[in-house]
């Protein structure tokens, strides 16, 4: 295989990674970097390089869609990447230093968490009227347009929220992904911001987080431009295509395959980490 | 621009952002795939070497030598450009951000996007330390 048809074939499969990461919400990042390493014996470093590089230009691709909706919060995503920023600093310092092994190991073991997130229901845990004292003090609190008007909502658990984020940066940095499962996990779990709120206020964060560890990643060699080159331009139009479907389409037989393609993906790195073969 | 509300609300930033952003995406997605062309033309016959990893020459790991690479017309320069530019966006956002937030005199926000951006400046001036 010659460099011209491993850019095809790597483009063709970052489009295909970057329509069902955003049709699913998982991003594309957890089906590049195996896709990368395992199908093409890519080193993992370089895989998580060009998949990082990629979640950045989706992030930043889509938010100006997300952004006419009116339902991201700005301060509440600037508070939150102060733990991501941080934590995806320290990842990115810790890929540079762990071994391959362990990285495949690791990045299975999301996989296996994101498997598991994508086959779970998605909805609003009911909020409280009572406002949290800190989440005041931050001006956090906000309203978001839904059918019946303006919603009003109030932000809790700041500090646990706070704690999430900083695991979600880490792991953004040491593996390359968006990390926007556990993301949106911490807003709407724990913090009870709702769901529409989390998602778009998560893509902006995932796009910060990204770029924390990307300067890290470039001062490292980890990001190579032949190999970067298609995945980038796979993964957003991919992506945003993959945006544009989920307003209509019924995602729920769909999660549940990209939920089983995943949890095999996990097997795989797993296994190839624990005999040392990644 | 289609908002009308007061300048430097948040969400006039947001819709202002959001313009921003995927203005970069297409300048740096044009420059990639420029650069991409090119590079195929030169090297679309050799073989990929991924397998080990020797990490990028140091042309390609700074802003100085990426630059350099493009006056020059380097292929893999010119496409390594193009990702620079989508790394660099988030933090040009964020200044943006904390410029609204010091227009707006809130005191907790500039200091939490002045954070931000200096995790973001650590991260790129890392080879330097």
């Amino acid at each position: 295989m010659n460099i011209l048809e491993f850019t095809l074939l790597i483009w063709l499969g970052s489009l295909v990674a970057g329509f069902l990461g955003s049709l699913t919400g998982l991003g594309g990042g957890v089906v590049i970097v195996p896709l990368l390493a395992l199908a093409f014996g890519v080193d993992i470093r370089y895989a998580i390089g060009a998949s990082l590089v990629s979640v950045i230009a989706t992030s930043a691709g889509s938010a100006s869609a997300y952004v006419k909706e009116g339902f991201s919060n700005i301060r509440i995503g600037v508070f939150l990447e102060i733990a991501t920023t941080i934590g995806a600093l320290f990842g990115a310092f810790l890929a540079a230093r762990a071994h391959t092994s362990l990285l495949a190991v690791i990045f299975g073991l999301v996989l296996v968490h994101s498997s598991y997130l994508s086959l779970r229901p998605r909805r609003d845990l009911p909020g409280t009227d009572r406002p949290d004292r800190l989440a005041s003090r931050l001006r956090m609190n906000g309203s978001y347009p839904t059918p019946e008007g303006i919603q009003q909502y109030y932000v809790h658990s700041v500090p646990a929220g706070f704690g999430l984020m900083f695991t979600a940066g880490t792991l953004s940095g040491l593996l390359g992904i968006g990390s926007g499962a556990i993301k949106v996990l911490a807003m709407d779990r724990f913090m009870r911001i709702p769901f529409k709120v989390s998602t778009t206020t998560s893509n902006f964060m995932i796009g910060v987080t990204a770029a924390a560890s990307a300067g890290v990643y470039l001062t490292r060699g980890f990001i190579d431009p032949g190999l970067s080159m298609p995945v980038i331009l796979g993964v957003l139009p991919g992506s945003l295509l993959g945006a544009h479907v989920l307003v209509k389409a019924k995602t729920a037989i769909l999660r549940i395959v990209f939920s089983i393609i995943i949890f095999l993906l996990a097997i795989e790195m797993i296994y190839n980490g624990l005999t040392g073969r990644i | 621009m289609a908002y009308r509300g007061a300048r430097w609300s948040d969400r006039w930033v947001a819709i202002v952002v959001g313009y921003f952003l995927r203005t970069g995406v297409i300048v740096s997605a044009a420059c990639v795939f420029a650069g991409g062309v090119f590079y195929l033309m030169k090297y679309g016959a050799g073989l990929p070497d991924y397998k080990v990893f020797t990490g990028e020459p140091a042309d390609l790991r700074g802003l100085h030598g990426i630059w350099k690479d493009v006056l020059s017309l380097h292929s893999r320069g010119m496409i390594q450009f193009g990702l620079l530019l989508l790394m660099l966006m988030p933090g040009a956002w964020i200044s943006f951000l904390f410029f609204s937030f010091v227009m707006q005199k809130d005191r907790t926000y500039i200091i939490a996007s002045a954070i931000v951006l200096g995790a973001l400046i650590f991260s790129f001036a890392g080879g330097y330390l």
